[in-house]
Formats: C-alpha cells, structure tokens, sequence
C-alpha cells in the first residue's frame, strides 16, 4: 500500500508520521505538498498533526483551503482511506469531511500527556484488531481537542457505530475524570458514515516504537495494514 | 554625510558613558550622527558586548577535542558526537522581557534560542527551560508563572520541538525580575554547518523572514539596566514572537544551506541588523553596502535607525554566492516568506548604510564588535558582610523537629519541590517521538539522535540559595549537579552552555558574587571535562527597591550517550529491590529547603561538597550502570534523601522502608543537602557486584533499605501511603495557579 502525508506549512507531526510508517512499518510513503495537486497515486492519505498556517484563525480552518486538499476531498468521496490525526482531524471536520468540531480543551490550556483511549468497535480499519477492552496507552498534545456535535449529529454518530475511540482510565472504564478535554461522550475519534474517513486527537505515531517503551498505537497502524492488505 | 551630528546629551540618554562617546569619536574621526549614535549604543550595551563580563568569561575552559566550535565563535556552541554528527546547543536568558510582558518575553525567548540553533545548519531535537519566580503566594508571581509557561508552551509547541524537561524555582528574591532561561539543542551533519560569517565582495546580502516592524527597538539596551517603576515605558522594547513563520523560516533555512551556495548566515537577535552586519562582516574581514529602504516592513515611513536596531523576530541575514540568487529566492518563495536582497559584501572593513540614496551611517564593523572596538572593562569587586555571617552557622543552633511526618509532607508539597506536572504538561514534550522520558523518566532527559543509536542526554540545573552562600562552591555545584544528572541518566558528561544572571555589575559586591560564580564554575567544569561552549550574560536582575536576585548561574549541560539503551531510569522497579545509598551521608542541613524554608532560618553556608568526592561518586555511578548492576539511580538534591526516595517511589508507584543513621542527626540524613550522593535500587542477587564495584571505585555506600509496595516508612515508623504523598506532591501547582 502507498501511503501519502500532505505536508502544510506549519505541520511538525509529519516526520514523525513518515517515520512509523517507513522504519516501523515497512510501507511506501510519499511526502505531499500543500501547493500541489497531484496524490501521486496513493491509497491512503493521512494528514498529520501540527499547527497548520500556525492555528491562527482556527485549527484547521485554513489548510482545509489548500490547493491539495481538492484532490485529497475528491480521494474521500471516491471512498479513498483518509486519516486526520490532531490538527489533521481539525483539518477533516473544518473540510466537512468528518462529523462535529473540536473546541478548546475544558481547562482551557494545552495538553500534553499519555492517556488511555478505547476502540468504541471494531467495524474500521483502524480498530478492526483491537481488543475492544483493552485502554491503549496513546498521547495527545492539543489545546483544541474537545469534540463537540449538535444533539442530533451525536446520535447520529452513535448510532451509525461512528465512533472510533473514546477517552478512559487505564483499566478501561469510560468514567469523567478521564475524559480529559471535556470530549462529548469521551470521543477522541470518529469516522465518515462510509468508513473511509477517520479522525483522531490522540497520536498513534507517538506511541509505536520499542526505543520510547509504549507501543500501544502500533496496534492501530498493524489494524490498518491487515484490513486494508 | 548630511545628517547631523549627534550631541553627547544624546548618547548619554541612549546609555552610552561619556568616554565611550568620546571613543566613538575616534575611532570615526569625527562627531557620530544620531543613527550611529543609536548603532554604538545598542552594540556596546552589556548585552551585545559583554563588556563588564568577557575578562572573566575568558578563563573559563574551552577545550576538549569535541570542540568543533568553540566558545564566542558562532551563535551556539557545536559539539563533535561522532558518525559524522555535531551537537548545536546553548542556553540564553529573556529576563527582562518576560518581567514586563510575561507571555511574549519568554516567546520569544524561546524563538531566539532555536533560531541560534537552525543558523547554524542544526534541526533543533530538544528544549528545556529554567524559570525562577518570586514568592507563589503573590497574585503578581501567578501572573507571570501562567504568562511565561504559556508564552514557551505556545511558541515551542507550534514551532514542533519537544520541551523536555526543566527547572523551576521559586522564592521571594525574584519577586520583581523573574528569570527565564531557555535551551535548546540540534543536530547537523558536520559537512553542513553553516557558520555566521560574511565575505566576498559582490555577493548579495539578504534578509529573510519576517517582515520588519518597530518592536523591540533598543531592546539590548532595556537588558542592560534595572527595572524600575519606569520600565513600563520600555514596552515597546518586548518583541512579538510568531512560531508560524519560524517554524517556516527553520524549513526554509535548512534548506538553503543544504544547497551549499550560502556563504554565511545569522539570525536576528538583540540589536537586528546592525548586529548580524557586523558581526557577519567583522568575522569575515569585510564590509558591506546596505540600503534600508529595501527592508521589507510592517510599518511605513520608518526611519533608518529604527530599520537598523528593530528586533522584529523571526528574520535572518543571509550572505549568498553571487550568481545562485534565484535558486535562493525560489526556496524562500516556496516557504511563502520574504527574501529582499538589501545590499552586497564589500572591499574592506566598513559598513555603509544608506536609506534611498543618503548615506545615513558609516563606520567600521570592526569597532562595534565583542573582540574588536568594543569597550573592555575591568570591575571591581568585594567581599559582602553576609558571607563570612553565613559561615557561622552550627547545626547545632536548629532544634532537631519533634514531628518527622509534618516536615515530610511540608517539603513534599512545598513549590520548590512539588510535581512540576502543571507546567510540562503544557509543553508539547513528544512531539519528534524521539524523547525517551516520556515513560521511562530519568534524572536527565534523554532524546535519541535520529538514524543512529546514539541519545544526547540534557539538563538545566543551579540552585541558586547555595550559590547565593558562597559563589564559587554554589556555582561548582551547579556544575556537579548537572553532570550528576547526566551520569544518572546513563550519560557522559561532554560540554556545558551558561546562562548566567546576576544583579548590576557597577555593584561590587554583586560582581564578587559573578566572579566567585566564574572560578567555581572553571574548577568543576575542568574536573568534570566539561568545556564552556558559551551562552549569555544577563546582569541588571534587580529592582530598585528589593536589590538584586540571587547569583543564578544556570548550567546546561550536555551528554551523550553511544548507545541509547544503555538508559538508566530514576523509578524503582519491584518490590524487596534493595535501595542503597552512594556517596557519604553528613551531619549537613545548610542551605537545604528544610532549614530555608521549614525552620526558616536563611544565613548559612553551601552544603558540603568536595569536587574529588563528587567525581568519584559520579565514577562509581558510571560502573553500576555500565555493569548492568542497578535497577534505578537518581540523585539527591533538593529535599534531601527523603524526597529523593520519595520520587523513585512516586514514579514507579511503589513505596520505601529505611533506616537512618545514628552516626548523624535525622533531620541531617533525611533532609539534608549535602552534595554527592545517589540513591540507587539493586535486586537482591546483585548486590555483591554492587558492593564490589563501588569499593573498587573508593566509594562510600551503604545499605539503607529496601522498595516496597505502597507506603513510605522510615526506621519502622509509616510516614505516609505513596497515595497520600503523591497527591500532596501532586496539588502545591495547581492549587495555586487554576
């Protein structure tokens, strides 16, 4: 599978990105530049986490304007895999691709931390091999992470099994003292109606080499490449 | 030149002396005009010129054969780590910004020390931050606390270098001028190193970056004096970081140099134009023509000296081979930021400035610059009555306490102690998923060079109550302590970058304290093999009415690491692990937290220290974590061994149960500050090479207990539950600051 991470001005997760899925993973990856338009024939997108455009207006509001983002818009329509993770999925829900928004943290300041999230099913590609009760230890480091959607949209989303991961303590329980920016229903990731979209707040690249002790979101990339082929 | 000339009143007013305006005269032949008035002041400020310091700087020890760039010579120190590799990393202060406007003060702190860095060739890897703020009580101090912690986690954290790990104290010295002292380290290929020099006659000189704008204008020279009620007025002197256009402009950077056509390059720090042109032209023994009005600016209808001495941010002055403009160009023009060609390397040593087609200022690069015609001065200094008090102090004045549990939870919550979680969880610490602290923490930070097994080990240490009671030993500790950290973590201490902050130097018992700080630094750093790559000065740290802030020489230090799973960690690993003690216990409470803080008696000396009993220790260390003997080192410093179990404990979420020592008082062993000890934890199978190894090494140890599961015990007596401690330790911060 060919892989391709779009580079905006102000993303600082791509290389990191690149890294797990070149060195850790073993998969072809291209680089893509925000003022191209050419997807170079990849199968699936990830659009990495940083501050694109440095944030300043709204996360993402900006980059989702970038010359690349028509072809990659027209690649999720025409059902091709597409990831957002942190400022990627601000980028994906500001583009409309993915449902609801994300607000400033409840406290109101950037956090960075290991947290536990918990796959909500396992109907994706990214959580198709999880275990679905086990916490896997993944961070995050946003100041603007929690999800928000209008009453109807959440149900929507729930009941269309389009959660992807929800915020927990370590042994798994969904309880609100770990819910850490003050997510709707503790999600910390959702998916498009067709499945061939995904968000994330939390990094799985931040958490899929031996050399930092936590391998936890390598399960997620392993999900990927065994769903996808 | 038509301009007219400058009078003395003026360079008087802008902070020059009147000999030094009369030097000006000079060496120009002539009265300066206002520009270059405007130029020699903000050169010959103590920030630029390191005046009233470089006598001392000088002696400090340089030498290793790591040393590829040398201390003074490019805008950061540059270390030879082997594989082809070199190391850029230094440490500078924001202090004055930040008391005024806490926020952008030290965000672009934060900026200034990277861009030193990335102009160098390096990609930044790591940042660590040193913060001093006065009394936690003071609505004021929270007010700056959040400021700054939010201005370095905004910046740092969309630039996309992780901070990973720091510093932070508190107390009421520092009520009025806080410090902020940033670090950072990078890496470069040592083929790729771009140096800040400029030559060639006919080349092109252009500015890159940021657009320039009024802020920040004789900013080096609001550095270079006290802060008085009227420092408000200075505001304009705070410059506006945007880590948008400098995380563009590292990209850009880079990129440029990589493609070998670079003849030079400098950021823009204090003083802007007039610093990089001279220093660029002086260094590489010519002159240059610049033509202001090509500046792309923010605002119109600047006038040229504003042009000249504006530290808008994020802008570097680059020197390219005549012939590859475009290519340059078409870089910059990919990052979308300004690339203006403002004027060409020329014959000679002058720098001609020229706004449309007026000559607005002309003189030697030579003369404005550290090394070359800047002022050199000589300070006196003298003993303060306070340190021979101090050294009067007996233990035997301080009535041992009646309640050992009460002191316990006292140091545990207390701010210079408590978890410092509030602040790191604010700074983006993960990002290049290179850092390995994340969940394996140790005594130093410990990032892995990417492509290679190697890690650089990095910490930021001074605690500045020892260096106030004695300069010379509180500032060799400092250097001890660093290099302690690193040998904990795994690493070999390798080279040190300074940050050194002190009141004003016309002061002479201020500048017996700088001084005391430089020998005490030289002696440790020549034990420790550990040159100074350089660093900054920042004198002036006092207001008018509450004097100068402790002697805080901040030591950074970095260590390396061949192998980056050689990692030795700080938490204990499993129950019934015996805990050891390396290094002598002493009957020494001066200068702890316990004796400042709890029985609040401030007059006494440094704790105990021996440079030879430190180094053999350290060796020791080295051998257990070689040997693959220990299971966890982490050393004793503030709090004394208690608070150093307590963190080995904390961290793994276990617990502990020692012994003291009846050859010394309990308050002593527990709490004391005595230099050149570290806890280490063993499995029990081990414990004969431990002892072994360390006898062969000539140092002292010994046996004080063992890890247990979930409660802190000392002599048979539970002190507390883990759980009780740490949620102590845990809410000082943000009770005092949500």
């Amino acid at each position: 599978m060919k892989f391709g991470v779009v580079v905006f001005p102000g993303s600082n997760c791509d290389e990191d990105m690149i890294y797990v899925l070149q060195s850790i993973m073993k998969q072809e990856v291209v680089k893509l530049w925000h003022k191209d338009t050419d997807l170079q024939g990849c199968d699936f997108i990830v659009l990495p986490g940083g501050f694109s455009y440095g944030d300043y207006l709204r996360s993402g509001a900006i980059a989702r304007f970038s010359p690349i983002m028509e072809k990659v818009i027209d690649h999720a329509n025409n059902g091709g895999y597409l990831l957002g993770i942190c400022n990627g999925f601000q980028i994906l829900t500001e583009a409309g691709l993915l449902p609801g928004a994300l607000l400033r943290n409840k406290d109101q300041k950037f956090i960075c931390k290991n947290t536990y999230i918990k796959a909500a099913n396992a109907d994706s590609a990214l959580t198709k091999n999880l275990n679905l009760d086990k916490a896997y230890k993944i961070p995050v480091a946003h100041a603007e992470g929690r999800y928000f959607a209008s009453e109807a949209e959440l149900k929507t989303i729930e009941e269309n099994g389009q959660v992807l991961f929800r915020y927990s303590d370590e042994n798994g329980n969904l309880d609100d003292t770990f819910n850490i920016n003050g997510s709707l229903n503790n999600i910390a990731g959702v998916m498009n109606k067709n499945k061939n979209v995904f968000g994330m707040m939390p990094h799985p690249e931040r958490a899929a080499d031996n050399a930092l002790a936590n391998t936890d979101g390598k399960a997620i990339f392993d999900s990927i490449l065994s769903y996808i082929g | 030149m038509e301009k007219q000339t400058a009078t003395l009143e003026q360079a008087l007013e802008l902070g020059l002396l009147e000999e030094e305006f009369e030097q000006i005269k000079q060496i120009l032949g002539r009265t300066p005009n206002f520009t270059e008035v405007c130029i020699y002041s903000v050169m010959w400020s103590e920030h630029c010129s390191y005046k009233n310091s470089i006598k001392w700087l000088k002696t400090l020890p340089k030498d290793s054969p790591r040393m590829l760039a040398k201390a003074g010579e490019e805008n950061a120190g540059l270390v030879d780590i082997g594989e082809g590799l070199a190391c850029s990393f230094k440490i500078e202060s924001h202090n004055h910004p930040s008391a005024l406007e806490p926020y952008q003060g030290a965000a672009t702190g934060v900026g200034g020390i990277n861009r030193d860095i990335f102009t160098m060739g390096a990609r930044p890897i790591a940042q660590l931050n040193s913060l001093r703020f006065g009394n936690l009580n003071l609505d004021k101090t929270k007010w700056l606390v959040k400021g700054v912690v939010k201005g370095i986690g905004d910046y740092g954290n969309a630039f996309g270098i992780p901070t990973v790990g720091g510093e932070l104290q508190f107390d009421e010295c520092y009520n009025i001028n806080p410090l902020v002292n940033a670090f950072s380290a990078g890496i470069v290929e040592t083929g790729k190193v771009a140096s800040a020099i400029s030559y060639g006659a006919g080349n092109p000189v252009f500015i890159v970056g940021s657009a320039t704008g009024k802020d920040g204008i004789h900013g080096a020279a609001f550095a270079s004096k006290d802060i008085t009620e009227d420092s408000i007025e200075d505001l304009p002197s705070v410059q506006v970081g945007d880590p948008f256009q400098e995380k563009l402009l590292l990209e850009a950077s880079l990129e440029v140099i990589a493609t070998g056509d670079v003849i030079g390059m400098q950021d823009m720090g204090a003083a802007g134009i007039i610093c990089s042109s001279s220093e660029m032209s002086e260094k590489g023994g010519h002159g240059m023509d610049i033509w202001l009005d090509k500046v792309p600016s923010r605002q119109k209808n600047m006038k040229d000296w504003e042009l000249l001495l504006s530290e808008s941010q994020e802008r570097m002055l680059v020197v390219v081979k005549k012939g590859e403009e475009e290519g340059i160009k078409a870089i910059f023009d990919k990052w979308d930021l300004n690339c203006a060609q403002i004027g060409v390397v020329t014959e000679g040593g002058q720098l001609k400035f020229y706004m449309k087609d007026e000559l607005v200022a002309d003189v030697p690069a030579e003369s404005l610059v550290l090394g070359g015609g800047a002022p050199q001065y000589e300070r006196e200094y003298s003993e303060p009555a306070y340190y021979q008090e101090y050294k009067k102090f007996s233990i035997d004045s301080v009535e041992e306490p009646e309640n050992y549990k009460e002191v316990a939870e006292f140091l545990l919550g207390h701010p210079n102690i408590a978890s410092k979680k509030w602040v790191a969880e604010q700074y983006d610490s993960m990002v290049g998923a290179m850092n390995t602290s994340t969940n394996e923490p140790a005594d130093a930070a410990v990032v892995r060079v990417k492509g290679t097994d190697k890690a650089i080990n990095i910490t930021v240490d001074c605690n500045s109550r020892y260096v106030n009671a004695d300069p010379e030993e509180g500032c060799a500790i400092a250097v001890a302590e660093s290099a302690r950290n690193i040998v904990c973590s795994g690493g070999e201490p390798v080279a040190i970058t300074n940050c050194l902050n002190f009141g004003n130097p016309y002061n002479p018992e201020v500048y017996w304290q700088f001084v005391g700080a430089i020998k005490g630094m030289s002696k440790a750093c020549e034990k420790f093999g550990t040159p100074v790559t350089g660093g900054n000065v920042s004198f002036y740290n006092q207001s008018s009415d509450e004097g100068p802030v402790f002697p805080t020489p901040t030591i950074g230090m970095l260590g390396l690491m061949e192998d980056y799973k050689e990692k030795m960690t700080l938490n204990f690993k499993d129950e019934e692990d015996l805990i050891y003690l390396v290094g002598e216990a002493k009957n020494c409470i001066s200068s702890s937290e316990y004796l400042y803080s709890y029985q609040e008696v401030k007059a006494s000396p440094s704790p105990s220290f021996d440079l030879n009993e430190e180094y053999k220790v350290q060796q020791g260390i080295k051998a257990l974590i070689q040997e693959k003997v220990i299971e966890s080192a982490h050393d004793v410093a503030d709090g004394g061994l208690f608070i150093t179990l307590a963190e080995s404990a904390m961290a793994a979420g276990k617990g502990f149960d020692i012994n003291t020592n009846g050859n010394f008082r309990k308050d002593a062993f527990l709490f004391g500050e005595s230099q050149s000890r570290v806890v280490v934890s063993v499995k029990e199978e081990q414990k004969s090479r431990l002892e072994a190894l360390l006898k062969e090494n000539g140092v002292t140890f010994s046996r004080i207990g063992k890890v247990t599961s979930d409660s802190f015990k000392v002599d048979g007596e539970k002190y507390l539950s883990t759980q009780e401690a740490r949620s102590i330790y845990e809410k000082t911060l943000p009770s005092a600051l949500n």
